[in-house]
C-alpha cells in the first residue's frame, strides 16, 4: 500500500512536471517558431524536476522554478545556436515577468493548443505526428517514444529532428485554426492523441511502465484538448473512447495472467468511475449533435458496458453503429469489427460473407486482428480445417504471449484436423 | 474473439530490398528447465510464427540451434590453431537460433523480431545483412 502511495506521489509530481514543461515550451515555440530551440532551453531544468519532483514533491509555483532553473541552466548552453539563444531570452523576460507578479503561474499564456495543432499539422509527416505531440507537450524522450512505437530510437530521433525544422523553416503558424477548417484540422490532433493511446493499450498488463504511461498520457491529451475546447464533440467522444477502454484495462487479464477477451471479461474488475465519466462526457457530446467517428466509436463501447447493468451486449445496436461507421470511413478495421458483431445477430455465415468482401485487401494479409476475426468465425461455422489455417497466421503474427497462448487453445480446441 | 480494437492497420507498400538477421538470444537453462507443456506450447508457436513469415514472403531462411554448451570455437593466431570448449563468449543469455529475413525496411524487422516467440523471454538482436 505504502510502495503504491509512494508511487503514485511520484507519478503525480512527474504529471505535473510534464505539464508545466508543456505549457513553457508551447509559450517558448509560440513566439520563436522554433520547438527544438524551447526544448533546448527547458532540457535541463525538466530533467532537473524529474529527478527531485517526485522525490520531494513538485513546487508551489512549478513553471517559476523551472523557469529560474532554466535561466540558470540554460543560458550559457543556449549560445550554441541564435535560435535558442532567441528561446533563452524568452526565459529571462518571463523569469522576470513572473517574479513582478508573484508566484501566479496563470500569467503565461497557455500554448499548448496551438502546439498541439502544429504537431499535428498536415505538413508533418504522419507517423511522427503522435510522437511529435509526445516529445513537444510532454516531454518524452526520443528512446522511449521510439520503444512504444516499435522503431529504432535512431530513426525516431531523425524522424522528430525532421519535423521540427521542417515547423521552423516552413514556418508553420502556432495558432488554433478558424472555425471553419476547425473540425478538419481537429480531426489529425484527435487522430494523433488516438495513436498514442493505442500504443499505451498495447501493454495490458501494465508491467511495462512506458507504455502504461502512453495511455495515461493520452488520456491526459485528450483530456487538456476537452477542457480547451469544450463545445467540439468530437473531443468529448474521444476523450470518452479512451476511458472506457482504459476502464477495461484490468479485466483483460485473469489472475493467472491468461487473455480474456471483452465479451467475457467481468464486469467487476471494470472501473466504474471511469465509465460513469464516459458516459456522461459521451451524452454531452450527443447533445451537441454532430456525430462522427469517435462519438460512433465510443458509442460502441457503450453498448459493450452496458452489459454490467443489463447482463446482456446489445449486438443489433452494435452493428447499427459499425453500419454508421463504415459509411463515414473505408477503414477494414472497421468493416472487421462489423463481421464479428453480425456474426452474434446473424450467425457466422453471413459474418464470413461480409468479411470475405474485403480479403482482397492486401494490407490485411499480416493484420492480426483480421485472421483471429476469421478463425473464430470459420471455427463457428464448422469450417474447421480452414478455420486452423487461420489460427495458425493469427499466432504467427500476435506478439503478446497471453493472446499466442489463447488462441493456442483455441485452435487446439478445434475437432482434430491438421492442414500444411 | 480477439476485435481489433485500436490496432492500426500497417501502411507499408512491399518492394523486399534488405535482409536482416534475427538473432534469437534467451537463458538457456531456464528453457531447458522448464514443463514439456510449455516447450510444446513454445515450439507451436514458433511453427505458426515461421509460416506467418513464409505466407508474407518475408521468410529466408532460420534454424534452431543447440545449446550453446555443444558448441566449440576455432580460432587461428601466427598459424597456430586454437580449438576450445564452449561458445565465443560466455553471456547471461545464449544465442539460441535465428532467422534471415527479406522485408522493405528495419521497421518491418522489427515489427516481425516483436512477434518471434523468443522475444516474450529474451531478446531479439535485428541485423542488417551486409550485401556483397
Amino acid at each position: 500500500m505504502h510502495v503504491t502511495d509512494a508511487n503514485d506521489a511520484a507519478a503525480t509530481a512527474e504529471a505535473v512536471a510534464r505539464r508545466s514543461y508543456g505549457r513553457l515550451v508551447a509559450f517558448l515555440a509560440a513566439r520563436t517558431g522554433d520547438v527544438a530551440g524551447a526544448e533546448d532551453a527547458l532540457s535541463d531544468a525538466f530533467a532537473a524536476a524529474l529527478a527531485e519532483w517526485p522525490r520531494q514533491g513538485p513546487p508551489a509555483n512549478p513553471e517559476a522554478w523551472l523557469l529560474t532553473v532554466a535561466r540558470r541552466k540554460g543560458i550559457d548552453a543556449g549560445r550554441r545556436r541564435r535560435t535558442v539563444w532567441d528561446a533563452a531570452g524568452h526565459v529571462q523576460l518571463l523569469t522576470e515577468e513572473l517574479a513582478s507578479e508573484g508566484s501566479d503561474a496563470t500569467a503565461i499564456p497557455d500554448d499548448r493548443l496551438a502546439l498541439l495543432f502544429v504537431c499535428a499539422h498536415p505538413a508533418i509527416d504522419r507517423a511522427v505526428r503522435a510522437p511529435l505531440m509526445l516529445q513537444a507537450v510532454l516531454g518524452f524522450d526520443a528512446a522511449s517514444i521510439a520503444s512504444a512505437f516499435l522503431m529504432s530510437p535512431a530513426a525516431m530521433r531523425q524522424r522528430l529532428v525532421r519535423a521540427k525544422q521542417k515547423i521552423r523553416q516552413a514556418r508553420i503558424p502556432f495558432r488554433v485554426p478558424d472555425r471553419a477548417e476547425l473540425t478538419e484540422r481537429l480531426g489529425t490532433v484527435l487522430e494523433a492523441v488516438y495513436a498514442a493511446f493505442a500504443e499505451g493499450w498495447a501493454d495490458p498488463n501494465g508491467t511495462e511502465v512506458r507504455r502504461r504511461n502512453l495511455a495515461a498520457e493520452a488520456i491526459w491529451l485528450a483530456r487538456l484538448l476537452a477542457a480547451l475546447l469544450p463545445e467540439e464533440p468530437e473531443v468529448l467522444g474521444l476523450l470518452a473512447l479512451l476511458l472506457y477502454s482504459e476502464a477495461r484495462r484490468r479485466a483483460r487479464r485473469d489472475a493467472q495472467g491468461d487473455y480474456v477477451p471483452l465479451t467475457r471479461q467481468d464486469v467487476a474488475a471494470w472501473n466504474g468511475a471511469m465509465i460513469a465519466e464516459a458516459e456522461s462526457l459521451l451524452r454531452r457530446a450527443g447533445a451537441m449533435a454532430r456525430p462522427a467517428r469517435f462519438q460512433i466509436e465510443a458509442a460502441v463501447q457503450s453498448a459493450h458496458v452496458a452489459r454490467r447493468l443489463t447482463g446482456q451486449i446489445d449486438w443489433p445496436a452494435i452493428v447499427l453503429l459499425y453500419d454508421a461507421l463504415a459509411a463515414i470511413t473505408e477503414s477494414p478495421v472497421v468493416a472487421i469489427n462489423r463481421a464479428v458483431a453480425l456474426a452474434e445477430t446473424d450467425g457466422p455465415a453471413t459474418a464470413l460473407a461480409a468479411l470475405d468482401s474485403r480479403a482482397g485487401d492486401g494490407r490485411l494479409a499480416e493484420y492480426q486482428p483480421y485472421w483471429a476475426a476469421r478463425a473464430d468465425l470459420l471455427a463457428r461455422a464448422g469450417q474447421n480445417s480452414a478455420a486452423w489455417a487461420a489460427f495458425q497466421q493469427a499466432i504467427g503474427l500476435e506478439t503478446d504471449p497471453a493472446v499466442r497462448r489463447f488462441l493456442l487453445q483455441q485452435r487446439d480446441a478445434l475437432e482434430p484436423v491438421r492442414c500444411g | 474473439m480477439v476485435s481489433a480494437e485500436h490496432d492500426a492497420l500497417p501502411q507499408r507498400v512491399k518492394e523486399t530490398v534488405m535482409k536482416y538477421l534475427l538473432l534469437i538470444y534467451g537463458n538457456e537453462a531456464a528453457m531447458l528447465a522448464t514443463t514439456e507443456a510449455n516447450k510444446g506450447q513454445t515450439l507451436s508457436a514458433y511453427v505458426a510464427y515461421t509460416e506467418a513469415m513464409q505466407k508474407a514472403g518475408a521468410y529466408v531462411g532460420g534454424n534452431r540451434l543447440r545449446p550453446s554448451t555443444s558448441s566449440t570455437t576455432v580460432k587461428v593466431t601466427n598459424g597456430k590453431t586454437e580449438v576450445l570448449n564452449g561458445p565465443y563468449a560466455e553471456t547471461k543469455e545464449q544465442l539460441g537460433g535465428y532467422y534471415m529475413i527479406d522485408v522493405p525496411d528495419l521497421d518491418a524487422a522489427l515489427a516481425w523480431a516483436a512477434r518471434c516467440p523468443g522475444a516474450t523471454y529474451g531478446t531479439i538482436e535485428v541485423r542488417p545483412i551486409w550485401e556483397m
